[in-house]
């Protein structure tokens, strides 16, 4: 099979992603960001609250049918592949969008490659409106598939998912558990008896993050046990491909505010952009954003079009995009002086996203290191 | 463009090219080719080379969709094949480089009729072999700080001053002239002229590089009379038309035929070949952690390359026409030097052999290429002034001059 010079981004696509754009250009997100940070919680010693999350935005957007540009037809979804979910990730990121849609769509990839009824029916229920997201996360936070601290037996669930992104947000999850026969996945609501959230206090203003108790909590199978570990492999180059276009969109909006900064600052009586010591970083945040941009598609691409070559190119995608995620961040904070170093600062908010996205699903050096044992 | 979308008259044109090129390969030369075509100085490479490009030109690999009456083979849509597949088949590069990647394109935008008529024909058969007289001792950087004069006198020019950094000088029939006019006016004081080499004021010295290799000069210009038919252009306007021509050669604009070499893909691998079996305490030198990220950081530079060449063509994802393009540059001769670089860490005390040591890795072309990449890194706008136009031109920052 061989991807399509394009891209597979199509004209119905590309309606997609300006649509998208526009919706959350017209939100402006982050100026929700402020007000909800008021209140009785202190963030400077990190936040448990859930970003500038707004359910009305979230039910408007699965009104427009965002939600379920990932589920099949017969499932009642749109049926589109990774090229169009990637499309929304990349905005996602550039408006630091704080949402259940990354996770949902995250879920949608893992169930599409379950094919069971139980994965059938939460499809289903997503396109119905439904959130979901993946608690699949042990305490030491590997990506090795087999990592979970939780255990399944007799149809529950006891012990502790970690690091399950945006969980406040969430509906349901698609946990991963340890059995007799091996790792299995399997699906439990966020309010039901036996499933306890506990947020964590992070650094990440746009996103929540929880670890969740499960004690004997009912479960339903979505995965048999002993297939969950060929399903999270199948998914991988899905959700790494979507971190990666995450953080590709938050780092063109690094890129276009830090260079609009260097027009209108002001030192030595020029705009400091003027100057090469300013104007280079900037350039080379530029390069680095394009060929993670580029890798982006392309992964996408390959996802759909060309299965084979999809996980070298998903961890091209993700390890060049985490080491843009740190190099945007530092230089956007550096470049924009003492102000960039604010809580007053946007600057701050897309830095601290970057530094989370570039540990989600693997650094840069862990792409590498999978990446050298498939060339 | 995916194959399957290739018209009928495309797709035979394709396999023709496929078919031609293995077909009619040439013999290696006796003694190796230099890497690139700028340092060739050898007589029988160069009669080599020009007889292999013009073989090219007849076969309609090159000129493909250019006008006949240019010198052209008069189609559409085949020009692009043939260059890709002349990539693809490493045969040997095309000598008149410059001609071909610079005189042609500028000529077609800013070259009178018969200008057109006369000029462009023999660049394509090779006749012409044609070199750049942009650069000055005191004008590299900041091209317009040049300072060789051009003064009217009837319907002549007389020029005077001198050219260095002159790739294939020593061979060129013709030059790309910049001179200056008006000593007033630093960039609507230049104008731009096609001059001959055979005449009697221009004398030219080989330089040599940090490789002990030749290739390019200085020359010297006395007293050099040029006609007024070989102006380009108004008087003038010849820093717009070298902007177009730079255009050119940082990558950016249209091809008329591809300058075969070896792509970073290809470099690439050999330098991921070249770590696995070099063997040092019992281990490949791939299966070292350290070592092994550091090449894989370059792996993924070279397919983003790759990858940003494709999204180019794709307008909706390119972030406007020129942002990528003005990228190949600098992006191409940086990654060409860091993989180069890689090597010579790879070969460790090994990259202390060169070309001619009988104990040499792959003849000592590490060190060759590594040293050779600084004029990808230099020339043509050093990549620091190629940064400067990307935050101006892309980005909107102030012009730094």
């Amino acid at each position: 099979m061989s991807q399509p010079k394009d891209f597979g981004f199509s004209e119905d696509i590309s309606m997609l992603k300006e649509t998208f754009a526009r919706f959350l250009t017209d939100k402006k997100p982050i100026n929700m960001l402020r007000p909800s940070l008021k209140g009785t919680e202190d963030p400077y010693h990190g936040s448990t609250r859930t970003g500038f999350y707004d359910e009305e935005t979230w039910q408007q957007m699965v009104e427009l049918g965002w939600h379920a540009v990932a589920v099949p037809e017969d499932n009642g979804g749109i049926g589109m592949g990774l090229v169009a979910a990637v499309a929304l990730a990349e905005e996602i990121g550039q408006f630091a969008l704080s949402t259940p849609l990354s996770a949902t769509l995250q879920a949608c990839f893992l169930l599409r490659e379950i094919k069971s009824s139980a994965a059938d029916q939460l499809l289903t229920d997503i396109a119905a409106g439904e959130s979901a997201g993946l608690a699949i996360h042990g305490e030491q936070g590997s990506l090795e598939t087999n990592s979970t601290d939780v255990t399944f037996a007799d149809g529950t669930l006891t012990g502790t998912a970690w690091y399950v992104t945006d969980a406040q947000k969430l509906d349901h999850f698609i946990v991963a558990a340890d059995s007799d026969n091996g790792v299995g996945l399997f699906r439990v609501a966020r309010n039901q008896p036996g499933v306890s959230l506990h947020p964590d206090r992070i650094v990440d203003l746009t996103r929540d993050q929880a670890h969740l108790v499960f004690h004997e909590a009912r479960a339903e199978t979505l995965c048999e046990p002993g297939r969950g570990e060929h399903c999270l492999q199948a998914a991988l180059p899905a959700l790494l491909t979507l971190a990666a276009a995450d953080i590709a969109g938050a780092a063109e909006w690094q890129l276009q505010t830090t260079a609009e900064y260097a027009k209108v600052r002001q030192q030595f009586d020029r705009p400091i952009g003027f100057f090469q010591a300013v104007k280079h970083p900037i350039v080379d945040m530029m390069i680095q954003t394009d060929e993670t941009r580029s890798l982006v598609y392309n992964a996408a691409c390959a996802f759909d079009y060309d299965k084979e070559d999809a996980l070298r190119c998903a961890h091209l995608a993700k390890s060049n995009a985490s080491d843009t995620a740190s190099l945007s961040s530092q230089r956007s904070t550096q470049l924009h002086g003492g102000i960039g170093f604010t809580w007053e600062a946007d600057i701050q908010i897309y830095h601290k996203r970057q530094i989370h996205s570039q540990f989600l699903f693997g650094d840069g050096t862990w792409q590498r290191k999978k990446l050298a044992e498939l060339i | 463009m995916s194959e399957s979308r290739l018209n009928n008259e495309q797709q035979e044109f394709q396999e023709f090219c496929r078919r031609w090129l293995i077909e009619n390969r040439p013999e290696p030369t006796k003694t190796p080719l230099p890497q690139a075509a700028y340092e060739v100085v050898d007589e029988d490479h160069r009669i080599y080379l020009c007889d292999w490009q013009a073989k090219c030109y007849e076969a309609e690999l090159i000129a493909t969709d250019l006008p006949k009456e240019y010198g052209g083979h008069g189609h559409t849509g085949l020009q692009q094949i043939a260059s890709a597949e002349v990539r693809k088949a490493k045969v040997p590069y095309f000598i008149n480089w410059i001609g071909l990647g610079m005189t042609v394109p500028t000529l077609l935008a800013h070259g009178s009729e018969e200008q057109k008529k006369t000029f462009l024909p023999p660049i394509f058969t090779a006749e012409h072999i044609w070199c750049q007289g942009f650069s000055e001792p005191g004008a590299g950087s900041d091209l317009a700080s040049l300072q060789t004069s051009a003064e009217k006198q009837g319907d002549l020019w007389v020029i005077n001053g001198s050219k260095v950094w002159t790739s294939l000088g020593h061979f060129a029939q013709w030059m790309l002239l910049l001179a200056r006019n008006d000593k007033q006016n630093k960039y609507g004081g230049i104008t731009y002229f096609l001059a001959p080499m055979d005449h009697p004021g221009i004398t030219v010295n080989p330089i040599h590089k940090m490789t002990g290799e030749s290739g390019f000069n200085e020359v010297f210009l006395d007293q050099v009379e040029i006609g007024d038919h070989l102006r380009v252009d108004e008087i003038g306007a010849g820093w717009k038309v070298a902007m177009s021509t730079l255009t050119n050669e940082r990558g950016a604009g249209v091809g008329v035929g591809a300058v075969a070499g070896e792509s970073p893909k290809l470099v690439m691998q050999q330098v991921i070949d070249l770590a696995k079996g070099t063997i040092r305490n019992g281990q490949s030198v791939w299966d070292d952690p350290i070592w092994r990220d550091r090449l894989i950081k370059m792996y993924e530079r070279t397919e983003a390359a790759i990858q940003n060449a494709r999204r180019s063509k794709v307008k909706a994802l390119n972030g406007g026409a020129m942002r990528i393009p003005l990228q190949g540059k600098v992006t191409g001769s940086e990654i060409s030097q860091e993989l180069h670089h890689l090597a010579l860490g790879i070969l460790g005390l090994k990259s202390s052999l060169y070309t001619r040591d009988e104990n040499a890795a792959d003849d000592g072309k590490w060190a060759l290429g590594y040293m050779n990449t600084y004029t990808g890194t230099i020339s043509g706008g050093s990549s620091e002034i190629q940064r400067n136009i990307l935050g101006e031109r892309i980005l909107g920052m102030p012009k730094t001059k």
